[in-house]
């Protein structure tokens, strides 16, 4: 990692290589070496392992090149776990940093390691942690919940999940070739500029992004048409199942805001790679002009990424109290409310920029405004509750630990949203406390709740609960032992993305803080252990009926998991809890009468537009530019190339649906 | 005295303050206990806002608790009512009643923001003391470096590194920017933070109320060295003051513009520095990118640029108008390979950096000398 690679490269090898020599690699760094060991031996057992079983024909013709969005939404779940499990050690390595750096130790990690670890949990936390789980679960329940058999645009959302992918790989790849950012997750200028960071790492934030960016647009376009175009006949908007509509809802913004996102750091590329000056300090470049630009995408992304879970929150609500939902319009409209607020409250993340006292209002009040609605929901899911009965299996034990933990952070992001507070609590371990009290509480929580709640519903057996609930309980205890002593420290003065500290008494909260990520690894280690449980004992947990929980939405009116073409006869809908209201009408299953039905077919095409889409990056990183105009061409070969590819659809011959759906009507005869 | 909180709310604070403090006890919860009225009053918004919020948030929590526990399946309790969805009351309750809430807290913010606007000259020393209008402020230049703060007093022609001070009960008036990254400028004792920003000039107006040693640091991340921007400020009596100014003047240092550009260059962990003179108008070229040799101020630039620019020919002729890249922060590499948690000189003390400076020197020819420019 020399500071200017490419000067030590010369001739044929430059021309080849680009800026990359031995040198890159970080073979200094003990951490790196290690880690990468681990990876290359656990990889290595993963790909025989494939191999010995035969598995690469099943993983290639029913995964890879998959256009079921089933699929696709449990391989985004899969990558956003994946991930998690990087972005928390991330997390665990700043908090053993903190704990330990005190009384003129330097701790273990030094400046050029530990400011790439900050960069990276923040980079992949959000882009491909949160945001896959969350375009999993979208994907896997938006369409079964408006009796659709897929996605509106099937090849785009394989292609959609596969640039996302692309995007993750881009930015593990850092980790081993070269280095990541070291300029915190939004990679402000003019620290981010090519004066300041000449070198790899900020490549690599932008292409992983930029990549990855791409699939997130795509598959928000994909699930807005879907939602508007596909509904089961009588599914008018005001009868979309909530967690449907706070879908819309969220891919409206992402359609709305990743644009931003995308012409930013495009900018930002220009200023690094051809020299124009949008961002620089000198030649009349603009620095305050891209922290306003990125976040006018970063605080829609923050409603990008709770909508989802506010929906999920009010259908486990309403599930697990055998009781409709309360108020329906209310939370419809606090949504609506909600997404277009997101759009004028920005300029809250950098009050201390010096913007006029009445800019500063404006912006501190609009930010208050959203805590009204966001209380509605809130209530509607207290008077959901209210006259239940309420079972409390493990989603609705998420639910009720979400309602508790995001009030407190609800509250300390009203506090900072009044501008001379914020003054004080800026950029603090405050802050950092109070989002990661909205982000882990609202957005994780609300995760967990929706792989509790559908895990059966993609896998046709429960998730057992002993391991579940070991989790819960480690992860809620954990996270306030982890971020309460944040607040403290917030209000102690202590600022974030400190590596070494001088006051001795403070040491104290941070290792309190240290124990508490020590509780959420337990956790974590007990949801996979609950995994693994639950699918060696998947014979007992077995749910032959398709609604384990007395479900009201229409994924329960289907098997559990669904056949590729969810439903043998399209849904017709004459209410917004469509499930409940057709087994209240003693809904019977018509057993005859079956069709042919016309399905998508897979492609490759995805996934190799996406590898192509790395090799790119790569070339553009390491400024091998043969590399990167090669893949470009090829890209876009391929691409065009697609458009030549008539066989896209076939069908499903009428024999086979009546002998799945005859599988079915035995399973559900012996059950009954 | 808008400042200060309605006289109910005030009230209510009086009550719970000190419950809200209980945990403090002898701990050093800086921003809950500050020494400058600034700080203290954002403080007590901080109080007021919490206040305001508990008034709903805590009986919203105790009825989350009541509700999840009084409707358990178990119970089987006697109103259960699948098919009650809506209440017109109560939507008006649930939407009313956080609408409320935000009106008063919306009203606190507009005024609170206005009266703490950190460009707005304070016009109270604390609660009892208005600001005599014939006082001065204490005038001071703040240039964020990496990874040190350069503080210019331009009234009494000193200047420090890393280190400030200032009499109690005397209005201070920061103007703040920074030599290449933007950072923050915080000491938490004295008042709320303002961002640093190269090409920029932000403001801070405070007070310190107490005599002490406060931190002060860069509450904004700003590469490699930030964890080390930190300072200590002086809060002394007009006497100790008077005493510190003669310190700094005794050093006998001088700070001219080749020694700021030796300073800017990156390094950390920087003791306290005294200069016992600075030359005149060194923040001006700071703050305008023209401290450099050859190096054209921004705000001669923009008056140019104002009267029509100057003609086809200064288009090409960029090299005066460059910044960026003359401070060799981006190889800075703090451990060398091997030498595991040993602080290694940044580059930009290294021989390696050095030419940068000495190919800094060759000026283009024809080119305007910065002085000139320096002049407008």
């Amino acid at each position: 990692m020399s500071p200017h690679p490419a000067s030590e490269n010369s001739g044929i090898w430059k021309l080849i290589f680009g800026r990359l020599d031995w040198s890159s690699l970080p073979l200094h760094e003990p951490i790196v070496v290690g880690t990468f060991l681990m990876v290359a031996l656990g990889g290595a057992v993963v790909l025989g392992l494939v191999t010995k079983y035969r598995l690469w024909g099943t993983l290639w013709h029913d995964w890879f090149t998959t256009v079921d969005h089933k699929r696709i939404g449990i391989m985004y779940m899969i990558l956003g776990l994946i991930m998690f499990l990087r972005g928390f050690a991330d997390a665990i390595m700043m908090r053993l940093q903190q704990a330990m750096a005190f009384n003129g130790s330097e701790g273990y990690l030094n400046a050029h390691h530990y400011d790439q670890i900050f960069t990276a949990h923040g980079v992949i936390m959000i882009f491909f942690v949160a945001m896959p789980m969350i375009t999993g679960i979208m994907n896997y329940i938006v369409p079964l919940q408006i009796g659709a058999r897929d996605v509106s645009f099937p090849f785009l959302n394989n292609f959609s999940f596969w640039m996302t992918t692309a995007g993750a790989v881009i930015v593990m790849m850092s980790l081993f070739v070269g280095e990541f950012a070291r300029t915190g997750w939004l990679a402000y200028p003019p620290l981010s500029g090519i004066a300041y960071s000449p070198g790899v790492g900020v490549d690599y934030y932008i292409w992983g992004l930029q990549i990855a960016g791409i699939g997130t647009l795509l598959s928000g376009v994909n699930l807005i048409a879907t939602i508007v175009k596909m509904r089961a006949p009588g599914m008018t908007m005001m009868k979309l199942p909530i967690f449907t509509w706070t879908s819309l809802c969220a891919n409206i913004l992402i359609v709305a805001a990743f644009p931003v996102l995308t012409a930013v750091l495009a900018l930002l590329s220009l200023d690094r790679y051809v020299g124009t000056a949008f961002f620089t300090n000198d030649m009349g470049g603009n620095p305050m002009m891209y922290v306003n630009l990125i976040w006018i995408w970063g605080h829609p992304e923050v409603y990008i990424l709770i909508l989802p879970l506010f929906g999920v929150f009010s259908e486990v609500t309403s599930t697990f109290s055998s009781k409709r939902l309360f108020g329906y319009s209310s939370m419809v409209y606090a949504t609506i409310v909600i997404a277009l607020l997101s759009y004028l409250v920005w300029l809250h993340h950098f009050f201390t920029m010096g913007s006029g006292a009445s800019v500063n209002s404006f912006f501190g009040i609009t930010t208050m405004v959203i805590s009204i609605p966001t209380g509605a929901k809130l209530f509607n899911w207290l008077f959901t509750m209210y006259r239940g009965r309420i079972r409390y299996e493990l989603p609705m034990m998420w639910t009720v630990a979400f309602m508790l933990t995001f009030t407190v952070g609800g509250m300390t992001g009203v506090l900072l949203a009044v501008p001379p507070a914020d003054f004080v609590l800026h950029n603090s371990l405050f802050l950092i406390a109070h989002f990661h009290n909205v982000i882990i509480g609202g957005v994780l929580f609300g995760l967990f709740a929706a792989i509790n709640y559908w895990w059966p519903k993609a896998f046709g057996f429960r998730l057992e609960t002993t391991w579940g609930k070991r989790s819960f309980w480690l992860w809620v205890v954990g996270f306030w032992v982890a971020f309460m002593p944040l607040y403290v420290l917030g209000l102690m003065g202590v600022t974030r993305r400190m590596r070494v500290f001088d006051d001795p008494s403070l040491q104290i909260w941070f290792q309190i803080a240290a124990l508490g990520a020590v509780m959420i690894a337990a956790g974590i280690a007990c949801m996979f252990i609950q995994f693994a449980v639950s699918i060696k004992n998947r014979d007992q947990l077995r749910d032959t009926t398709g609604d384990p929980w007395d479900g009201r939405t229409l994924e329960w009116a289907t098997s559990s998991p669904p056949p590729d073409y969810n439903f043998a006869f399209t849904p017709v809908i004459h209410d917004g809890d469509a499930w409940a209201d057709m087994k209240k009408r003693g809904y019977q299953r018509p057993l005859t009468g079956y069709a042919a039905i016309h399905m998508p077919s897979n492609t490759g095409t995805g996934i190799i537009i996406a590898g192509l889409s790395v090799a790119f990056s790569v070339g553009m990183i390491w400024y091998m530019w043969w590399l990167a105009g090669l893949s470009f061409i090829a890209i876009l070969a391929v691409a065009i190339g697609h458009t030549f590819n008539y066989k896209r659809d076939f069908t499903i011959p009428k024999d086979v649906v009546e002998r799945i759906e005859s599988e079915r009507s035995t399973l559900l005869a012996a059950k009954g | 005295m808008i400042a200060r909180p309605p006289a109910k709310s005030r009230a209510i604070l009086r009550r719970f303050a000190p419950l809200l403090l209980l945990p403090l006890g002898a701990c050093n919860w800086v921003v809950m206990a500050p020494s400058g009225d600034v700080a203290m009053q954002q403080r007590d918004l901080i109080l007021i806002a919490t206040v305001l919020m508990l008034l709903i948030v805590l009986p919203v929590m105790a009825t989350i608790a009541w509700f999840a526990w009084k409707y358990r399946a178990k119970a089987q309790a006697a109103d259960y009512d699948p098919d009650w969805d809506h209440s017109t009351s109560l939507e008006l309750l649930i939407w009313s009643a956080p609408l409320l809430i935000i009106i008063a807290l919306g009203a606190v913010t507009w005024t609170s923001t206005h009266l703490l606007d950190p460009y707005r000259p304070i016009e109270r020393l604390d609660a009892q003391r208005k600001v005599d209008p014939a006082a001065r402020r204490l005038q001071v230049e703040v240039v964020a470096l990496d990874w040190k703060w350069l503080f210019i007093y331009p009234e009494l022609g000193i200047a420090t590194v890393n280190e400030l001070a200032a009499p109690v009960d005397q209005p201070i008036e920061f103007k703040i920017t920074s030599a290449s990254i933007m950072n923050s400028f915080f000491v938490p004792a004295l008042a709320g933070q303002i961002y640093a920003m190269p090409g920029m000039q932000t403001s801070l107006h405070a007070v310190a109320n107490k005599p002490g040693n406060f931190d002060g640091f860069s509450a904004n991340y700003s590469g490699a060295g930030f964890s080390n921007m930190r300072f200590k400020f002086h809060a002394m009596d007009q006497s100790g003051f008077a005493q510190w100014v003669a310190r700094v003047k005794a050093s006998g240092k001088a700070l001219d513009r080749a020694t700021y550009v030796k300073l800017e260059q990156p390094s950390e962990k920087v003791k306290p520095t005294y200069f016992a003179s600075v030359e005149p108008r060194l923040f001006h070229a700071a703050l305008n990118m023209c401290v450099q040799p050859g190096k054209r101020c921004m705000d001669a630039i923009m008056m140019t640029d104002s009267q029509g620019g100057a003609g086809k020919e200064s288009a090409r002729n960029t090299a005066g108008l460059r910044h960026d890249g003359t401070i060799d922060v981006g190889g800075y590499h703090p451990v060398e390979p091997g030498k595991k948690g040993e602080i290694a000189q940044p580059a930009g003390m290294t021989p390696a950096a050095e030419r940068t400076p000495a190919e800094r020197g060759k000026q283009a020819p024809g080119q305007q000398d910065h002085e000139g420019h320096d002049g407008h």
